[in-house]
């Protein structure tokens, strides 16, 4: 006899709901350094961007400039850099529109803050450097993490080599460890050829970090920019 | 009976004695370490005298280089090599392994082994091991029968071919053959295939890096030519990175004066046998 009373499974028909998850970030790597000096700050980012085992492109540049004197440096996942310079980008010209005038680089550093945070529980999956010279002339690094923490620094490494970097530059910017630490300020031609330094040495042990960097160096007198060739493979 | 002095000879075979220990870890939300991955390209191609093997020289762990300068052609026989990518430690224990077995084999045999003897020593060794043996290799030889090439994934199937490509540039470096493979090619032109099939791995795929290494192996000649091509060059540092005396401080200072130490030669003792 047959039974009854027992439903059979069909797993098309299936009254419980099942769980689908896609990723919704891509690691595209890259790497981000900035120094800053009495007078002057220098951000260098490499301009190779990938996925995995390849290369999309390698001549991407990571630095926005937000204003004259104020540059950001963005490495992690791209879709998110382009969607967070692009309103970057409008709250910028919003402010200059309302207040008639450009915002000023802690005011940029603080609202960068807020719109990562704004962010908090789908966060923007970046690590930002911001960097310019305050309303005294004195350069600025602000680094900050995907959620908005924000830290003022001197000198600063982020991104896929951040890790690698950051204690190379405590040692050689911040003279951390040593016994008689040198009394002279950080010259420019100092910083800019630790930060290109510091890249060969990436390029040499991070797969995502290569093909070239791209430096801006922020003095009062505005903005110069310069690229330096890394390896390619 | 075992002695600290004389450890016993280990038990044959892979030890499993950790295996659910580590699992038990695992499970309390320990992370086991990561091998390290050759993330490689290796190509092989046969030519009109042989078979050209070459290989990038990158080792990876996870997604910083480990080694910059590794040998991923290893030896077999004198008259076959292998190319290894995956697990580094699994292509280097794998391959060695079978050349001790082709060695002994050549020596109960009096003849020089062959490529197809190496190939079914090193599937079925994978093959027992359900793939677990993250060995994927290129294996060239050339021997009574003439050149070979076979493709010896790590599950235990094979292949063979007369070009072939293995490890995470090998799409960059078959493109390049399947442009300019042709049968009967010449050394030099082959040789320049092979370089130009590692350089495509080297700079598209971010696995594989730094030198090429190319292995030519002919009738009873090989020519192994460890950094065949330096694909990229090392950027030059401007600075210089010297700390100055002092840089690291003293916290104490004490001086021993150093033993003098005198030799005494003893004479050997010769061995009782008097009870014998």
């Amino acid at each position: 006899m047959m039974q009854t009373g027992i439903r059979p499974y069909y797993p098309d028909y299936s009254t419980v709901p099942v769980e689908r998850q896609i990723n919704p970030y891509a690691d595209n790597g890259g790497s981000v350094v900035a120094i800053a000096g009495k007078d002057f700050v220098v951000i260098g980012a490499d301009t190779r961007l990938s996925s995995g085992f390849s290369i999309y492109t390698r001549n991407q540049n990571k630095l926005f400039p937000l204003s004259e004197t104020t540059v950001l440096g963005c490495s992690g996942c791209w879709c998110d850099t382009l969607t967070l310079t692009r309103i970057l980008k409008s709250r910028m010209q919003m402010y200059h529109q309302e207040h008639n005038k450009n915002m000023s680089t802690t005011a940029a550093a603080q609202m960068l803050s807020t719109m990562l945070y704004y962010k908090r529980f789908f966060p923007y999956y970046i690590s930002n450097i911001l960097v310019g010279l305050d309303n005294e002339g004195k350069g600025c690094v602000y680094s900050y993490d995907p959620v908005g923490h924000c830290e003022k620094a001197t000198y600063r490494a982020g991104g896929s080599a951040g890790a690698l970097l950051q204690p190379l530059l405590d040692n050689q910017i911040g003279q951390k460890n040593l016994q008689k630490p040198s009394q002279e300020d950080l010259t420019q031609e100092k910083a800019l050829s630790t930060l290109k330094d510091v890249f060969i040495s990436a390029a040499e042990r991070d797969i995502y970090t290569g093909d070239s960097v791209l430096i801006k160096i922020i003095t009062k007198d505005g903005t110069k920019e310069e690229t330096f060739d890394l390896r390619r493979d | 009976m075992s002695y600290v002095l004389c450890p016993e000879i280990p038990e044959p075979g892979f030890s499993f004695e950790n295996c659910k220990r580590n699992a038990l870890l695992e499970s309390k939300g320990f992370t086991t370490p990561k091998a390290i991955k050759t993330g490689t390209t290796i190509v092989g191609i046969v030519y009109k005298d042989g078979v050209i093997l070459g290989a990038d020289t990158r080792a990876t762990e996870d997604t910083t280089v480990a080694d910059k300068n590794c040998e991923k052609i290893h030896f077999l026989a004198p008259n076959m090599y292998c190319c290894g990518a995956g697990t580094a430690a699994d292509t280097e224990m794998t391959t060695q392994m079978v050349a001790a077995q082709l060695e002994l084999h050549k020596l109960y045999t009096n003849r020089e082994a062959r490529v197809a003897t190496a190939n079914q020593l090193l599937k079925q060794y994978l093959f027992s091991y359900q793939g677990y043996i993250g060995a994927a290799l290129i294996l060239g030889g050339v021997d009574i029968e003439g050149p070979h090439l076979h493709m010896i994934y790590p599950h235990g199937s094979s292949v063979d071919l007369p070009y072939a490509t293995m490890g995470s540039g090998s799409l960059a470096a078959i493109s390049v053959f399947e442009l300019g493979w042709k049968p009967e090619m010449g050394e030099e032109e082959g040789i320049q295939l092979v370089r130009n099939a590692i350089a495509a791995g080297i700079f598209n795929d971010l696995g594989s890096g730094s030198n090429v290494d190319v292995c030519i192996i002919r009738k009873g000649v090989v020519d192994y030519r460890r950094t065949y091509d330096e694909a990229n060059k090392k950027g030059v540092r401007q600075g210089s990175y010297k700390f100055p005396r002092g840089a690291t401080a003293v916290l104490s200072t004490k001086v021993v004066d150093v033993e003098e130490v005198s030799v005494t030669p003893v004479e050997a003792e010769r061995m009782d046998v008097a009870a014998f």
